[in-house]
Parts: structure tokens; sequence; C-alpha cells
């Protein structure tokens, strides 16, 4: 045997148990790939192939290619891009400056507690019981409805209708829009050094060069990235649309539940797939520039 | 080795059982052979006849019908104590297709159904292979379009697509009535009718009532547009919760779901009355049958004629649901005056859209409804 031949025989029985060491690592996080795997990944595979085959099985592009163009389907589409774009903007800009407000105040505040404690609840909190409070106060006879009828019969308040579509139905998003930007938004609020601010007022820098040369790019990744978090959280909400909007289809996610479960006549699985499929292209992406973000704002976390 | 042993009397038993099954199958049948012959009561040579050899048989077997479904717990109580048998009701929550799973897993045991009560859609998938044909002593009452001419499946009740409201808001007499601005912001339709049976039938009754017909559709969503128009269309999924607390204070909704309202409206003092336009009634039917493989094969046809006799149709009109002998015991005064109290004393047959009818109506709402209702 060579020199070489011992070396070469040494470094692969080497390699070796160093990758079943490797491997033993990874055996921590396998329920976690299972779960993923089996509830997030195999159904997104099955949707995304399923949008390519007929209710037959044969393989086709017509579903892919004219769903969009139809109208029962593309305005369902556009308003689902439409609502989550709003909302995310609106509920994240409000959501931000009620971080930045709590952050200010004191650390340990009841105060504070009780808005993050109540920031976590309402995050949570749609679905049919949102679209019921909305009707017991905005509705045809609400608490607030009846109220602004006694007193100004002609204001908006006075007459609901615009609750019932889709500006009804962003108002209501909005409502969980804002804790949920909070939330998130608060630690990107909180990471702000003292000592930054304090290091640009002993160079000479005043509050408004201190927000617009620190503060805000700072924040800015972190923004953007609760916005798109808001995006997804609304693009792909159902429940209470479904509560509030039940007739004549009006976002994506009610037009795949038609799709699904029509009892006459409108069912197609191919048609849901593909709807979904739509769905899934535009969150691929929101989340593709949602982890370029992450990189960019995990380089201030790690700065402690 | 052990686990070949096992095995091996796994596969004894098993054969013993697949066995002893037909075996089971084989005497049961005979005892009962002339009763699973009968066609009618006729036939059989009488009620009497058919009642007395039930009485020998001792037991009833139904199937997915429960207690609280179309009041079947009066009918299931009235047939016990009338006749003395026992009644076994099994799966009482079951759906149509259970009834067939379940008549085919136990077919030839004791425990099998002896008769069904089929939704259509389903019904008719098995007609040629799960019914044996019974024509009930009323059987010229049922309109024909309605029933298998061999009398394997006839219809019993259905819902009618009925416009349900709170009584405090007067009374309604025709569509056109909620037109009136006090209905401002509280007429809904129960679902999406690109989705929802009650929804479409909904319009397929409002277009009836407004000179359409079956096939046309169009008449009904422009009446919802001048609905919408008005003010008083609300895109709500009427609830239990949402007619309690006012929202959706006029439903367009079945007769049996309507039923609930009612119990409920009387016992808070209030009233939730009941309208159907005349000539738009519109309904879904559910149809009886008796098993091939009955183990009580005359009890199973005493049952038969026993729902189809104002006895046991006015139970299910109390329920809220429309006996299809309705219009004759309106006309013979054999209707209850506790059953019209609920589904009214109006002897239009509820009429069902065929298949071709449905999908004809799917396509023109998927165009045509969200933008007449103001969500596009």
């Amino acid at each position: 045997m060579t020199q070489s031949q011992i070396a070469r025989a040494g470094s692969s029985t080497g390699t070796g148990s160093r990758f079943w060491r490797s491997k033993k690592d990874y055996l921590g996080v396998l329920p976690f790939l299972l779960l993923t795997g089996l509830f997030l990944l195999w159904p997104t595979v099955n949707v995304v192939y399923g949008a390519f085959f007929t209710e037959e099985g044969k393989f086709s592009l017509d579903y892919i290619t004219n769903t969009i163009q139809e109208e029962a389907h593309w305005i369902p589409f556009l308003n689902t891009l439409k609502i989550s774009f709003w909302t995310s903007i609106i509920g994240g800009l409000i959501g931000a400056l009620f971080a930045w407000a709590i952050s200010t105040g004191k650390p340990d505040g009841v105060g504070r507690r009780f808005v993050l404690a109540a920031g976590g609840v309402l995050a949570q909190f749609g679905g049919v019981m949102l679209a019921f409070a909305f009707f017991a106060t905005f509705g045809f006879n609400g608490f607030v409805t009846t109220f602004a009828l006694k007193f100004s019969e002609t204001s908006f308040l006075a007459s609901p209708d615009w609750l019932y579509g889709l500006f009804g139905l962003g108002v209501v998003y909005t409502f969980f829009q804002i804790p949920l930007m909070f939330i998130v938004f608060l630690p990107a609020v909180e990471n702000l050094k003292p000592q930054w601010s304090e290091a640009s007022q002993s160079l000479g820098g005043s509050s408004k060069d201190y927000w617009f040369r620190i503060g805000f790019p700072v924040l800015f990744p972190s923004f953007l990235g609760g916005i798109l978090l808001l995006f997804v959280n609304a693009f792909s909400a159902y429940a209470t649309a479904a509560a509030l909007i039940s007739q004549g289809t009006i976002i994506t996610p009610l037009d795949i539940g038609s799709a699904l479960s029509s009892e006459v006549g409108g069912a197609s699985a191919p048609l849901a797939k593909t709807l979904s499929l739509y769905m899934v292209t535009v969150v691929v992406i929101v989340m593709a520039l949602y982890s370029l973000l992450r990189k960019r704002v995990s380089k201030w976390e790690n700065t402690k | 080795m052990k686990f070949n042993k096992l095995t091996r009397s796994a596969v004894v038993l098993s054969v013993a059982a697949v066995l002893a099954v037909p075996t089971f199958a084989v005497s049961s049948a005979n005892a009962a052979s002339k009763a699973s012959t009968w066609t009618s009561a006729k036939q059989a040579g009488g009620i009497a006849k058919i009642a007395a050899e039930c009485k020998k048989e001792g037991q009833l077997n139904i199937i997915a019908t429960p207690v609280d479904w179309a009041n079947y717990g009066e009918i299931i109580d009235n047939f016990k104590k009338k006749y003395k048998v026992k009644i076994d009701s099994n799966i009482p929550d079951g759906s149509s297709q259970d009834e067939i799973d379940q008549a085919n897993a136990l077919k030839g045991t004791k425990r099998s159904p002896d008769v069904f009560d089929m939704g259509t859609t389903v019904g008719y998938k098995y007609i040629d292979t799960h019914y044996a044909p019974y024509k009930v002593t009323n059987w010229a009452k049922i309109p024909a379009n309605l029933k298998d001419s061999k009398g394997r499946l006839t219809p019993n009740y259905t819902g009618v697509l009925t416009i349900g409201y709170d009584g405090a808001l007067g009374t309604i007499t025709k569509l056109d009535d909620l037109l009136d601005p006090k209905f401002k912001g509280v007429v809904a339709l129960n679902g999406d009718p690109t989705k929802a049976s009650a929804g479409l039938n909904g319009l397929f009754m409002t277009s009836l009532a407004n000179g359409g017909s079956l096939d046309d559709i169009s008449k009904g969503v422009e009446w919802f547009k001048k609905l919408k128009a008005a003010g008083n269309f609300i895109n709500v999924d009427p609830n239990t919760a949402t007619i309690d607390s006012g929202q959706t204070r006029v439903v367009f909704d079945w007769t049996y779901n309507h039923k609930s309202h009612q119990d409920r409206f009387k016992a808070a003092g209030k009233s939730w009355k009941t309208f159907t336009p005349k000539g738009a009634e519109v309904g879904s039917w559910y149809n009886a049958g008796v098993s091939p493989w009955a183990p009580h094969p005359a009890c199973a046809r005493l049952w038969m004629e026993f729902i189809y006799t104002p006895e046991g149709s006015n139970s299910w009109a109390k329920g809220g649901a429309s006996p299809v002998i309705w219009p004759m015991m309106i006309k013979d005064k054999t209707a209850s005056k506790d059953a019209i109290a609920v589904i009214g004393s109006g002897t239009g047959v509820a009429r069902v859209a065929s298949a071709a009818q449905l999908a004809a109506a799917n396509t023109y709402l998927v165009a045509n409804w969200a933008a007449a209702v103001g969500t596009r």
C-alpha cells in the first residue's frame, strides 16, 4: 500500500463517520420536517400538480390559461390583491405608529403590558366573531347606526351599505391588521439603541437628522417585512369574508370555496386547484421578498 | 411457528364466517319469501294481511331517520303504537349514501335496513339494484313526473323554498311587498346560489313568481337586483344568530329550516311567519323505498303504507316538511289543523329542476349573480 492509498482510505472512513454524525444532528428536526412536509408541502405539491389536469385526469393547460380570463374569476382575484394591498399599507402605518408610541413608554408599565396583551388577542380576532361584531356595531340595526339615525339621518354611518362590500371588508380586515403590525413591528422599534440617538446628538445632529439618517433607514426593512406579512395575512383570509359577504363571490378564497363545495353543479376540483395555484404564486413572490428583507433586518438585530 | 398457527386459525374462522352468512340469509329469506314478493297491498290481500304478517316478524329496521328530522319521531311512535312492533333505528344521522353502504354491509343479516329514506341524487344512482318495487295504496295520488314508474322509489316529502319573516313586520301577501322601505337591509338568501341549494332554489322560486321558469332563472336575478337597488337585500349568510339579533328578519330558506325559528320565536312570545308565492313552489324531494333483501319484508311494506296515509303524513307536515299527498289531504280535509298551521294549506306541488336546468342556471348565475347583488 502506498502512502497516498493509506491516506485516501483513512480519509474515506473519516468522512463516513462524520457523515453519520451530521445526520444524527438532524434527528431533532425530523418531527418538524414531517409536519411541514405532510401539512404544507404535500398539499401544495398536490394543488400545483392538480391544476395541470382536467377532471378526467388528462394533462391540460386549459384551466391555467383560461380561468384568469373569465370575469367571474379575475375580478375576485383583483379584489383580493386590492384589499390585501390597501389593508396592509393602512394597517401597517397605523400599527407602526402604535408600536413607536408604546416603545417610548415605560418598559414595564401597566399600560404597555395591557396594550401588548390586547394586541396579541386582537391580531387573532377574526372570522365569524369579528364580522358579527361589525354587524352589531355598524350593521343595519347596529348600535352606531341606530344612534346615527337619531342624530343625523343623512350621515355616512346611518346608511351602512358600505359595510357589505369590498370597502367594508377592508375596514374589517384593517381591524386585525393593525394589532398584528403592532406586535411584529414593536421588537424592531425597541431595537433602536438609545446610544445611536446619543451619538447623533453628540455629533450635532437634530431630531430630524436622527430619524431620516438613522431611524427610518434602520426600521425600513422591518417595516416592509411587516407589510408583506400583513399582505399575506389578508390575502389568505377566508372566514371573515364568508360571514360578512355570502352573496356573489367577492374574493378568491371564497371563489375556491365554491369551486370545492358547490352543491348545485359548480364544483370543480381542477378549478379550485388552479385558483389556489394563482394564490400560491403570489404568496411565493411575497415570501421571497420577505426573506430577502429578513437578511437585511437580521444584520441590525445581531449587533447586540 | 406461532405466527403461522395464528394466521391459519384466522383464515379458518373467516372462511367459516363467510360460509355462515349465506346460510342465515337463505333461512330468513325462506321464512319471508311470500312478503318479499308483494308489490302492492291489493296483491298481498289487503293491509290487514300485511299487518298480521308484520306482527309475526315483530320488528322493523329503519335507517338514517333522526327523530327530530321532519318529525320522524312522531311517525315512529305512532307506528309502534298502532302495529305493536319494535322499531330499530340504525345510524339516525347517516346520509343517503350511508344507507346504501349499510344495506350492502349488512346484507343477509337480521340487522339490514328494511326501508330507505333517500335524497333524489343518490337515491336514483342505485335505482336498478337496491329497491324492491312496491306501489302504495295512494300511488295514484302521487304526481307521475316525481315518481319511478315501477314503484322502486316513491317521493315522500320535500322542503319547500319559502320566505320566513319576523311577524312584527306585518303580513306579506306577494313577493313585491318585500320592496317596501320597511324591509331595509334585512332580506337575506340562505347561501350563494352558485354554491348552495337553498340559495339556488330561492332564485328559482323568485323566477317562477315573476313569470320565469325552471329553464329561465334570469327573472329571479332581475328581481333580486331590484331588491338590492331598494336597499333591502343584505348579502350576509343568515343563521340563528343573525335571525335572533334582527340582522336578517326576512330569510329565503327551506320550510323545515324555518320550523326551528318558528318554535324559538313562539317561545319568546313573538312569531316567525312564512310565505310562498302561489305557483312558485320549488322543492328537493326525499324518496322512500323497500330494500330487496329486507329482513322484515311485511313490516317494510306496512311502513310504506303508513307514511303515505294522512295519519303518517300529518306528522311530517307538523315538522315543516311537505308530504307528497298533501294536496290530496287538503282536498279530503284529512290534513290536521296543527299541520296546516306549520306548512299552510297550499296545494301546489313543489317542482324540482332537472340536471340540465341546474347546469344552465349555474352557468347563468356564475356570469350574472355577483353583478346583480353588487359585489363585482
